[in-house]
């Protein structure tokens, strides 16, 4: 199991665009990705649960793998959120 | 049944074909009791699948016209359609609560819409429309209830709708698109200008359209005469497809004019430019061989969306733009929204009189932020082509040196960060009859003007060209409209600075002669009536027509002695265009 934490830059926190894009790269892999925001954790290959924490700008957040390719997933992930301006 | 529907005559042609309804179904769901589980499951997938094959289409054709940005919305409609855990849930809810599918679908994205409401993101918040939009189309395919979309469009159609809006996906349907019906709407109304610029045939404000025309009907719309007929006889179907051959060989034949610049008979050049509502215009501006653009709208980055458009969002459209269109010049006007075009997401006041509310210039100078974000896309996108900004609604000097202080403080900040900025000219749109009676001052100060007829005539004439009891005020040819023209063209010229119009009456063929007279120098219309226009002006002489364009101005007291002036100045003229 692969765990990270990030913390959002974005102005606009992880709204619908980034949410696809979120989804679409952990879909590729096997492993379970979740994203945990507060209290709350949602699957990372669900866009409605990703949506549905509303996560804004400065959160910290923690995204979780585990499975055959965790490594990979975990590094899909985190290219993701830095390509699309999320975290630094 | 065979039957006759009259309208407004709104983009001239003969089309005949069979009907395309474009009308929102209602939707409407019972719950169920299911006892076949696996039956409801596998209606449930099914559905499923033809909706994300649905999206797909659209978004293939949404990505070709409007570009991957454009088409976002729908990689996010796909994604819902395939969020594992909403399927999960559903079939659950299947399985366990015996509901059918519509009932189970719609209950768990209407709890996510509800959490997507309890958060603290506006634009997450936003998102709940797409959700209903996802909800709606799987719903449909469950009843087996066509959702018409004009990207799903596989063959040619008339096109039967309530009306147009700036949204619908249009231009890249357009091949598809034989003609127009409409319930709403007059001559100068989005559906109609829209048609106008594809050249595609339309009858506007048929009242009753909808509900009379059904899909697969046989019609002939008559764009040129207002009249649709439906189930027409033989001979009636083959003078309409003459009329559609006969148009072709028109269209192939002023085609030939496409490169060609415009002068008139005796050599006097004007340009003639496009007016564009969206990017996905291009390929049409540059097939009727405009030589400039003389307005383009920016609404519909706002509109199209359910969020402001980011600064960088805004510069890749106008670098589009301006670099498909290079060198040609292209005015890009800033945002005109307010009133009749609000935007949800802006939360502005209801007015009791939005046309003479806080909407275009007035807007931007009250919400400096968003003005601002337009202004450093457009700078930023200057680099790129030939760019004019122009600002919409301008009624007092102090409103239009309040706008170009604040691009200028804009351009400087871009200037000190070295961000590379190409040559651009600042001018205003004359559609306030105040600005245009001032027009001399005004002169003095900008680089160029652009005479708005469709709102100079309403403002002048105090009537709203949408409002059928009131339309016929709408008089493009009134003397008093002429008058304030006329003005505005000799204040432009004494100060040395070119006057534009990018109004409907630059294409129309009784005012262009006028036009011609009173020495305007661009004429902005429709992509679709250029060519027209181009063949019109070579048969003119310039010369001859300053003295129709005086008397018309000075002497003439109603509309009709316009018309009828014009009439016996170029008689030939007319009737062959």
């Amino acid at each position: 199991m692969e765990k990270r934490e990030f913390r959002v830059t974005a102005e606009t926190g992880i709204h619908a665009r980034p949410a696809t894009l979120l989804v679409q790269a952990a879909s590729k892999f096997n492993s379970e990705v979740s994203l945990q925001y507060q209290d709350k954790s949602v699957n990372l290959k669900s866009i409605m649960g990703v949506m549905s924490l509303g996560v804004g700008q400065n959160a910290s957040i923690t995204i979780t793998t585990d499975g055959d390719d965790e490594a990979d997933a975990m590094n899909a992930v985190a290219e993701t959120l830095k390509k699309e301006g999320l975290s630094d | 049944m065979r039957a006759m529907l009259k309208g407004i005559a709104a983009s001239d042609g003969v089309a005949c074909g069979r009907v395309y309804r474009f009308v929102e179904p209602t939707l409407t769901v019972k719950k169920r009791t299911i006892t076949n589980l696996d039956y409801e499951l596998n209606r449930f997938h099914q559905a499923l699948e033809a909706a994300v094959s649905e999206v797909e289409t659209i978004e293939t054709r949404a990505t070709k016209s409007l570009g991957a940005d454009g088409a976002q919305v729908f990689s996010a409609h796909r994604a819902m359609l395939q969020d594992p855990d909403v399927i999960a849930a559903t079939e659950t809810k299947i399985k366990t609560e015996h509901v059918n599918a519509e009932v189970a679908f719609a209950t768990v994205m209407n709890d996510f819409a509800q959490s997507f409401l309890a958060t603290d993101n506006a634009l997450t918040k936003e998102r709940t429309s797409d959700v209903h939009d996802v909800v709606k189309r799987v719903t449909a395919h469950l009843l087996g209830v066509n959702l018409p979309n004009l990207a799903l469009l596989k063959e040619p159609v008339v096109v039967v709708t309530h009306d147009l809006n700036p949204s619908d996906t249009v231009s890249a349907a357009s091949k598809y698109i034989l003609g127009f019906v409409t319930d709403l709407g007059g001559r100068t109304s989005h559906s109609s200008i829209l048609a106008r610029s594809l050249n595609i045939p339309a009858v506007v404000g048929t009242q009753t359209g909808t509900q009379t025309l059904m899909d697969g009907d046989s019609v002939i719309v008559n764009g040129s005469t207002g009249s649709v007929v439906t189930d027409p006889d033989q001979a009636e179907l083959d003078t309409a497809k003459q009329a559609m051959l006969d148009r072709i060989t028109n269209m192939k034949r002023l085609a030939t004019l496409r490169n060609h610049t415009t002068t008139s008979r005796d050599g006097v050049g004007v340009t003639l430019a496009a007016n564009m509502g969206t990017a996905s215009d291009i390929p049409n501006v540059l097939q009727n061989g405009a030589e400039a653009v003389g307005l383009m709208r920016t609404e519909f980055l706002y509109m199209d969306s359910e969020q402001l458009p980011t600064e960088n969002e805004q510069f890749a459209t106008y670098r589009q733009v301006l670099e498909k269109l290079a060198p040609r010049p292209v005015v890009i006007r800033t945002l005109d929204i307010g009133g009749d075009k609000p935007l949800p997401y802006l939360h502005q006041k209801q007015e009791a009189n939005p046309f003479m509310g806080a909407r275009a210039i007035r807007q931007s100078l009250a919400h400096q932020n968003i003005f601002r974000s337009q202004l450093r896309a457009l700078l930023r996108a200057s680099a790129y082509g030939n760019l004019r900004i122009m600002f919409p609604m301008i009624a007092t000097l102090d409103e239009f040196r309040q706008a170009k202080a604040i691009y200028d403080e804009e351009r400087s900040k871009l200037t000190t960060a070295r961000v590379p900025l190409g040559k651009i000219k600042v001018g205003m749109m004359v559609e306030v009859p105040a600005a245009a009676m001032l027009a001399d001052r005004f002169a003095q100060e900008v680089d160029f003007m652009s005479i708005g007829t469709n709102d100079l005539i309403g403002y002048t004439m105090a009537a709203d060209r949408t409002n059928q009891d009131v339309s016929y005020l709408y008089q493009p040819y009134h003397p008093a409209i002429l008058r304030l023209v006329q003005r505005i063209i000799t204040a432009g010229h004494t100060a040395g600075i070119p006057v534009a119009m990018c109004g409907e009456m630059a294409g129309d063929p009784i005012a262009v002669p006028l036009l011609l007279g009173m020495g305007l120098d661009e004429f902005s219309m429709g992509a679709g009536s250029i060519l027209k226009t181009r063949q019109l002006i070579s048969q003119l002489n310039a010369k001859d027509l300053q003295g129709l364009a005086e008397s018309a101005v000075n002497s003439a007291g109603t509309s009709q002695e316009v018309i009828t002036m014009v009439q016996a100045a170029v008689p030939n003229v007319l009737t062959q265009s």
